[in-house]
């Protein structure tokens, strides 16, 4: 498969079963689309202090995010230029001021700088020496903090972070007008799941309305059975019974809940949980809000219509309940998320324990809605792997039928598969334009 | 001709005996700790004095709940606790609060009730794939004991099959016992499962 022709797996209407499964095109997604775009590294608050590291991937690249002693927050490969070795051995950690490779004692400084190397003598007269940009840990070439939240990009040029974001970047708004100060900080807590497919399922499924009321019927009935139990004992039932008990909603009730579907992939599923009640928490919070931003701002600020936000193709944000899913492909059947949650700043215990609920019930490594997604994914994938039994996915609900002003996509029916759609559209976009012969300069450029 | 030369060469040589200087990393970086953070604390149990039958008691206890969960009867196993028990699973050794910090699991009752109704719903997706796990329990200590309480630790292996891949979640367990009408029942039971930070290969589904 080479690029050129990568363009027609993806119709209007469906795409061919292989953008799922082969693992060349897998490869061509790393290299065209993650080693160039902005991918999420974590939040500031992750490395609080000098030294303090996160590694992760970024496509097949080992990274590590660390802070140096400027405070700036640093996006490295996670790599010793001598002989290859990873620095940073761990997930997170301190590092000290600097990196020292377990090899051969090389050393670094918070910014990749070379620091230090052994018997520097023996490379007297050799091609390689200290100020050779070559003996420094190499950099992202390109890092941006929108908020507080810490993207790199592994292309020298490119469309800047707000560009990348373009309105998707809502979801960090949503995240952080939510604390009066603006902030939040990321509580020191990362589930990891893995999941047995590609990471496409991951992001159709988010903005699917269609799945809920299927795939989760066991837990939204069984929630909603108890719920009910409770309302009709104490006229009233704590709200995070509701997180799983929408998931019990007829098809109608879903068709209503809209989408809108963003240039680049992007997306938002709009909201349809009622997070806003009114017992004395809520109010007292909602008038730290007043005080902090007036009335006018903070209406605006909480009554978003936002359930998830996507940033296409790997980030799920649930900014309502500040949090956020993340996902890092590792094959074509496989694929990691991590998801984190954060703190607003400034906010009573009482909201953060409400977001807390859903980090537990629905986010969590025993969640009792990813049980049957994963498994939908599983068998999706194996379904997808099978040759004889048809090439095509089919994504025509309400294909024609969708509103587009400005680029933008909006659905008229919640569960029109103008999401996904709109997702390949992107994919299209990123896998053909590397081949296109206008964007041939900028790669050379990029490989020199 | 490089015969002759090689002898020689190995003819001659070093010995390496006392470090008398700082190894090679400390020379060129004597601040560095490569071990990174340091390490999760880990809880260490007490022990209090307790007869053999006690402890049989509290061992069967121990023993019938694993039985129940591999046997998948939920509704005995919920049982065990008392009205306003429940079970914790932090995500972390340090974690104290379960209503303030993040979990794996944290369930009173009714949350307990949702997720038997799940496990037991004809049309949970996730369950028609065949699914067993088998616990052992071991290393039990009772840490503190009265006659209407006592604290129990003790230390779980538990192997999972689904479909065809098995994987193991292990840790411990830390029983807060009640005496409720002359039956010994859960109060809160904490688990710390050695493998919370880790990448779970799909999720838990039951209780572990």
């Amino acid at each position: 498969m080479t690029l050129t022709n990568l363009g027609t797996l993806v119709e209007d209407d469906r795409v061919h079963r292989s953008v799922y499964t082969d693992p060349e095109i897998f490869d061509l997604e790393m290299a065209h689309i993650w080693e160039k775009i902005w991918v999420y590294c974590g939040h500031e608050s992750q490395v609080p202090k000098v030294g303090d590291y996160y590694t992760l991937q970024i496509g097949r690249q080992p990274m590590v995010m660390v802070r140096d002693k400027e405070q700036r927050v640093n996006v490295l490969y996670n790599r010793c230029p001598h002989r290859g070795v990873q620095l940073c051995g761990n997930q997170s950690g301190n590092t000290g001021n600097g990196f020292v490779c377990s090899y051969h004692a090389w050393s670094f400084h918070l910014d990749g700088k070379v620091r230090a190397i052994p018997l520097m003598k023996g490379y007297d007269d050799t091609r390689w020496s200290k100020d050779n940009p070559d003996c420094n840990m190499k950099a992202a070439a390109r890092v941006e903090s929108y908020r507080g939240f810490v993207f790199a990009s592994l292309a020298e040029s490119g469309p800047s972070l707000a560009e990348f974001l373009g309105d998707a970047r809502v979801a960090f708004d949503d995240i952080c007008d939510r604390s009066p100060v603006g902030e939040v900080e990321a509580v020191p807590v990362c589930h990891r799941v893995m999941q047995r497919s590609n990471w496409k399922f991951f992001m159709e499924n988010q903005l699917d309305a269609l799945h809920a009321s299927v795939t989760h019927q066991s837990t939204g009935v069984s929630a909603r059975r108890v719920e009910q139990r409770v309302k009709d004992e104490k006229g009233s039932a704590p709200l995070f019974f509701h997180y799983l008990s929408a998931f019990a909603t007829s098809f109608d009730q879903w068709d209503s809940v809209q989408t809108v579907n963003f240039p680049n992939g992007h997306g938002i599923l709009k909201a349809y949980m009622g997070l806003r009640p009114t017992d004395p928490d809520t109010v007292a919070y909602e008038d730290l809000l007043r005080q902090a931003y007036g009335e006018q701002k903070t209406e605006e600020y909480l009554s978003r219509s936002i359930h998830h936000v996507l940033v296409y193709p790997y980030l799920s944000v649930q900014s309502p309940l500040q949090q956020l899913r993340c996902l890092r492909p590792i094959a074509p059947n496989k694929t990691l998320s991590e998801i984190w949650h954060f703190r607003l700043k400034g906010v009573p215990d009482a909201i953060y324990k409400r977001s807390l609920w859903y980090f537990n019930l629905v986010n969590s490594p025993s969640t009792m809605i990813n049980a049957d997604d994963l498994e939908n994914w599983t068998k999706g994938q194996w379904g997808l792997e099978s040759e004889k039994a048809g090439d095509w996915v089919s994504f025509h609900r309400d294909h024609g039928r969708d509103t587009v002003d400005q680029g933008v996509h909006y659905s008229n029916s919640g569960t029109s598969e103008v999401v996904m759609r709109n997702q390949f559209q992107a994919w299209k976009q990123y896998m053909t334009q590397a081949a296109s012969p206008q964007a041939k300069p900028r790669d050379a450029k990029e490989a020199a | 001709m490089s015969e002759a030369r090689v002898k020689d060469e190995l003819g001659k040589g070093v010995v390496i005996e006392a470090i008398e200087s700082m190894t090679g990393a400390e020379s060129i970086a004597p601040d560095h700790m490569g071990r990174g953070s340091a390490p999760a604390t880990f809880y260490v149990p007490s022990t209090a004095v307790c007869s053999p039958q006690q402890r049989m008691e509290f061992e069967n206890l121990l023993y019938l709940q694993a039985i129940a969960l591999d046997a998948k009867r939920w509704q005995d196993w919920m049982d065990m606790f008392t009205e306003d028990g429940m079970y914790w699973a932090p995500s972390r050794p340090e974690q104290t609060d379960w209503e303030l910090e993040p979990s794996i699991f944290a369930e009173d009752r009714l949350l307990m009730e949702i997720r038997m109704g799940r496990l037991l719903h004809p049309n949970a997706w996730s369950q028609a794939a065949h699914w067993q796990t088998n616990h052992l329990v071991g290393n039990v200590l009772v840490e503190s004991l009265t006659d209407s309480s006592a604290e129990v630790y003790s230390r779980f292996q538990m192997m999972e099959l689904r479909r065809d891949d098995v994987r193991h979640l292990g840790g411990s367990y830390r029983h807060s016992l009640v005496k409720v009408k002359g039956e010994w029942k859960i109060k809160m039971q904490r688990v710390d499962l050695t493998n919370a930070q880790a990448a779970f290969d799909y999720v838990i589904q039951a209780w572990v």
